[in-house]
């Protein structure tokens, strides 16, 4: 290339969030016309350097970035994303900014209209100037030609297949006259097989024509098909910078989940199962941003199943779709016995216990005691730590079996407070976590589901919570369904763990399994290549 | 746009039902009261045309804020109030004819334009409860109205004319007569076709209104509106200036209750001091329901069949009342009952289709496992 200079280059961006670290002096540089791919797990700071390139008012507000950004060679500070729109940098979202009820033309030139002058322009100001609807149309037409695509300049976006949504998107940005970088978060996300292959043609296309692109997705190989380079990040780190050339799928998926570590250093020889406990077959789950579309597992009695996958993919779903929370579908068994959906009570009277990542929302009472929260769900489903008069006509509470059921927790668990009457809210979120643990214990469920239970908390908390689920299952012989970001904790605890893709499990691998095959799960490959 | 398969009749036939059933329902009743009402044609066909060119203007001062997405304006009575306010001064001034609806209008602009930019400042802080925010905005104004008319006018804002003060020297009378203006503007262009009487310059005016918004429509901020009322957050981040949108479809809208209560108040050539306002968003929120309009989207021809509907209605239903139960009253406690009844109606259809409409999508995101595939399974699970 002759131009030396590259586009965009970044030089030892750091950034820190309150004290913790997520981007850790990031370097990389991006000529014209070339496609970076850029991957890493959830976490791994993707989100944040782009915030970063697109002077996101909140990287400004919660204290800025070490580092240099710079355009052409030239530094650059963008206060608001409009400042990086103008110079050039585009941004496609996972989910579409569009106007339904607009047709394709008056999408991608929305708020750039061309219009025509009248006399009201000289009277009431700019925006009475009437809109120019051929122009618009050519213009429109034009930038769909760029990408190289079939989209009807008229057809009204909420008629539209959802693949040509995302045309819609993409003309957006390079309508504009300058536009030189355009950064596309996880494109495919929504896209079947063979649109995703048009929008990659379409990329190319783009590329062919000088501008810049950083393709961020989750799909590895379609990173590899892509891409001219891969640049990895892991934990705030950048750990690979590389040509794409020759990259195997399954050598990004190793750079991306991180090192091999010991984890298999659990006994597990002295694990016994019993049959199945829980039986899910084709579950949907429509639960906003965390979609089940079509899962089917079973849990073996006694033992600790792990459900893991990146954030957006429904991992969250599963309990929370079982558990009645949303609306679901599909079978669910437990102990052979049907489990009636969209009815919180009949899982819970079903024996079934869920401690949720909303902790603040589902799982505290925040502006009651401790003893109250942790008796709470027991007291409404089992009718525990009630006193019947008059034979049951009326009950009240048994403040005495509370205190001793809470304090009994408290030491348990560790909890810190100054004692069973405090309130829920003025516990550090660690400790709010052990309480919505006991709260579940305290039901003494046959099947627990944990979601995200290490969510927020410090390290020696984490520790605390793992042990305690790990002990309570070795006890009291419970099920536990473990669902979690994080695949260290998942492998460290889970006698199994099931990835979950796209609202599907993409396949169940032993704890003990080579950390890139379960990368490579979380990047859309099948079951079948991750295994071989 | 055509939809690209056809959906079997039965099921097209119903879908046309959900889709009017206001309109249905209220073409039901009327078309039963109107034989009952034993009133000629003649004398209903001339009723409709007078009332037409009242109240049509009141009516379209709702289109823009609707396409805005900020539901009916039921702020729009401010704009009513400085209507008043300027046919007082009018009337004070003893400027008559058309001249004194121009006076009107000219006192009342600054008005509403500043109650338009409080009310939108007042909906920008109640988004998504725009409504009903609005409704009682109204009844506070009303409050503020009666301060300035019964208190000040008189005392510190000077009003020359004793004739329309209080007796005690301050205050305006709680009727005032509008004999000067009355019906000025119906009477500038009469056309008198057959038997009917058509006043041509009220709805020159309500067709230039019409053409105006048209117009409006294809304007940069005409389209601005339209995609602030689809999808605020797309909106902003199209650098579209929402609040600033917002606040400029009330203040025309309210600007243009002004005009309208002018000509609704010129029509009726009096006017009821404190309580000529206070049914006006009522009405006029009624009325392009009937038509058809939802709290999401209104037509100019919601609008016009709106105010056909709702005032045949109004004209024969007291009559039917007084023929079927005997009493005239049972019939206007009825009409108004009814009226009502279509504003609830239309507001709960609304929040209904939209969570039918937002479920759907999510069903769209749902793999094989809700398809054909599910219901056998699940058959299969009940056993």
């Amino acid at each position: 290339m002759p131009d030396d200079t590259p586009l965009l280059s970044l030089e030892g961006i750091t950034k820190d969030f309150y004290g913790t670290t997520v981007l850790r002096d990031v370097s990389f540089a991006l000529r014209r016309g070339e496609i970076l791919g850029l991957v890493g797990e959830n976490g791994a700071g993707k989100t944040t350097l782009m915030r970063i390139l697109f002077g996101m008012p909140v990287i400004a507000e919660t204290g800025g970035f070490g580092g240099t950004v710079r355009i052409d060679g030239q530094p650059a500070s963008f206060r608001n994303p409009f400042d990086a729109l103008d110079a050039g940098i585009g941004m496609v979202h996972q989910e579409f900014s569009l106007i339904p009820g607009f047709t394709t033309t008056e999408n991608i030139m929305l708020n750039r209209e061309p219009s025509r002058r009248n006399v009201a322009v000289d009277l009431f100001g700019p925006r009475m100037a009437t809109l120019d609807r051929p122009a618009m149309t050519a213009r429109a037409t034009k930038a769909i030609e760029r990408l190289g695509v079939e989209l009807h300049p008229d057809t009204l976006v909420s008629e539209m297949p959802v693949g040509h949504k995302q045309f819609t998107e993409i003309a957006r940005e390079i309508d504009r006259d300058n536009v030189k970088l355009l950064v596309l978060d996880e494109p495919t996300a929504v896209l079947a097989e063979s649109e995703a292959e048009i929008l990659l043609a379409s990329l190319r296309r783009l590329a062919a024509q000088g501008i810049a692109i950083i393709f961020i997705s989750h799909r590895l190989h379609e990173v590899t098909a892509v891409a001219d380079r891969v640049v990895v990040l892991r934990d705030g780190q950048l750990v690979k910078d590389t040509s794409a050339k020759g990259v195997e799928v399954r050598e990004i998926a190793a750079w991306m989940v991180g090192r091999e570590v010991d984890a298999n250093a659990r006994v597990r020889s002295d694990r016994k199962y019993g049959g199945p406990a829980l039986e899910v077959e084709h579950l949907w789950v429509d639960m906003p941003g965390e979609t089940v579309r079509d899962v089917s597992f079973t849990v073996r009695e006694g033992e600790i199943f792990g459900i893991g996958g990146l954030a957006g993919q429904g991992k969250l779903g599963i309990p929370n779709g079982i558990m009645g929370l949303f609306a679901a579908g599909g079978t669910v068994r437990l102990h052979g016995k049907h489990v009636e959906l969209d009815a919180p009570r009949a899982a819970l009277d079903a024996g079934m216990a869920f401690v949720s990542e909303d902790r603040r929302g589902v799982g505290l009472l925040l502006d009651e005691s401790l003893d109250w929260n942790i008796a709470f769900a027991a007291m409404q489903v089992k009718g525990a730590y009630l006193k019947r008069w008059l034979g049951g006509l009326f009950s009240l509470r048994d403040e005495k079996a509370m205190r001793a059921l809470a304090e009994q927790y408290i030491e348990l668990l560790e909890i810190k407070c100054t004692g069973h009457r405090q309130k829920a809210k003025e516990l550090s979120g660690g400790n709010q976590q052990k309480v919505c643990l006991a709260k579940a214990f305290a039901l003494e469920p046959n099947l627990l589901f944990v979601s995200e239970p290490t969510r927020g908390i410090d390290v020696g908390a984490k520790k605390l919570v793992l042990d305690n689920l790990r002990r309570y299952n070795r006890d009291e012989g419970t099920t536990i369904v473990m669902v979690s970001s994080e695949l260290e904790e998942l492998r460290a605890i889970c006698d199994r763990v099931a990835i979950v893709d796209e609202g599907r499990i993409a396949g169940i691998l032993p704890p003990e399994a080579p950390l890139a095959d379960f990368g490579l799960l979380m990047a859309g490959e099948r079951a079948a290549e991750a295994s071989a | 746009m055509k939809t690209p398969f056809k959906l079997p009749s039965a099921a097209r036939v119903r879908r046309f039902a959900a889709d009017n059933v206001v309109v249905l329902i209220f073409l039901f009743v009327t078309a039963i009261a109107v034989p009952s009402s034993k009133l000629s044609g003649t004398y209903i066909i001339q009723d409709l045309l007078t009332r037409y060119g009242r109240n049509a203007f009141l009516v379209f001062s709702l289109l823009l804020p609707i396409m805005a997405g900020m539901g009916i304006n039921f702020g729009m009575v401010l704009g009513a109030m400085a209507g008043e306010i300027g046919l007082i001064f009018a009337v004070d001034q003893g400027i008559a004819g058309v001249q004194g609806l121009l006076y009107a209008v000219l006192v009342g602009a600054p008005i509403a334009i500043l109650l338009g930019w409080i009310a939108g400042q007042v909906l920008n802080r109640a988004r998504g409860r725009e409504m009903v925010t609005g409704y009682i905005l109204g009844f506070f104004m009303d409050g503020v109205y009666q301060f300035v008319v019964l208190y000040l006018m008189g005392a510190i804002i000077p009003i020359t004319s004793k004739a329309i003060t209080l007796s005690r020297g301050y205050g305006i009378r709680n009727t005032l007569g509008l004999d000067s203006v009355r019906q000025s503007l119906d009477k500038l262009l009469k056309l008198e076709l057959g038997s009917f009487d058509l006043p041509m310059a009220t709805y020159l005016v309500i067709a230039l209104l019409a053409i105006f918004i048209v117009w409006f429509r294809r304007t940069k901020l005409g389209q601005d509106m339209r995609a602030i009322g689809q999808d605020q957050t797309v909106s902003h981040s199209a650098g579209i200036p929402v609040e600033r949108t917002r606040i400029m479809a009330i203040v025309i809208s309210t600007l243009l209750a002004m005009v309208g209560q002018i000509i609704f108040l010129q029509n009726m050539g009096n006017m009821a001091t404190y309580n000529a306002h206070r049914q006006t968003g009522f009405f006029a929120a009624a009325a392009i329901l009937v038509g058809g309009a939802s709290v999401a989207k209104a037509t100019i021809p919601n609008v016009l069949v709106g105010v056909g509907l709702l005032h045949l209605m109004y004209i024969v239903v007291p009559p039917a009342g007084a023929r079927l139960f005997g009493s005239a009253q049972i019939g206007e406690y009825f009409r108004d009952a009814m009226s009502y009844a279509v504003i609830a109606l239309a507001l709960a259809l609304h929040a209904w289709r939209k969570r039918a409409n937002a479920e759907s999508a999510r069903a769209g995101l749902r793999g094989a496992a809700s398809g054909a595939v599910a219901p056998a399974k699940m058959e299969g699970g009940a056993e």
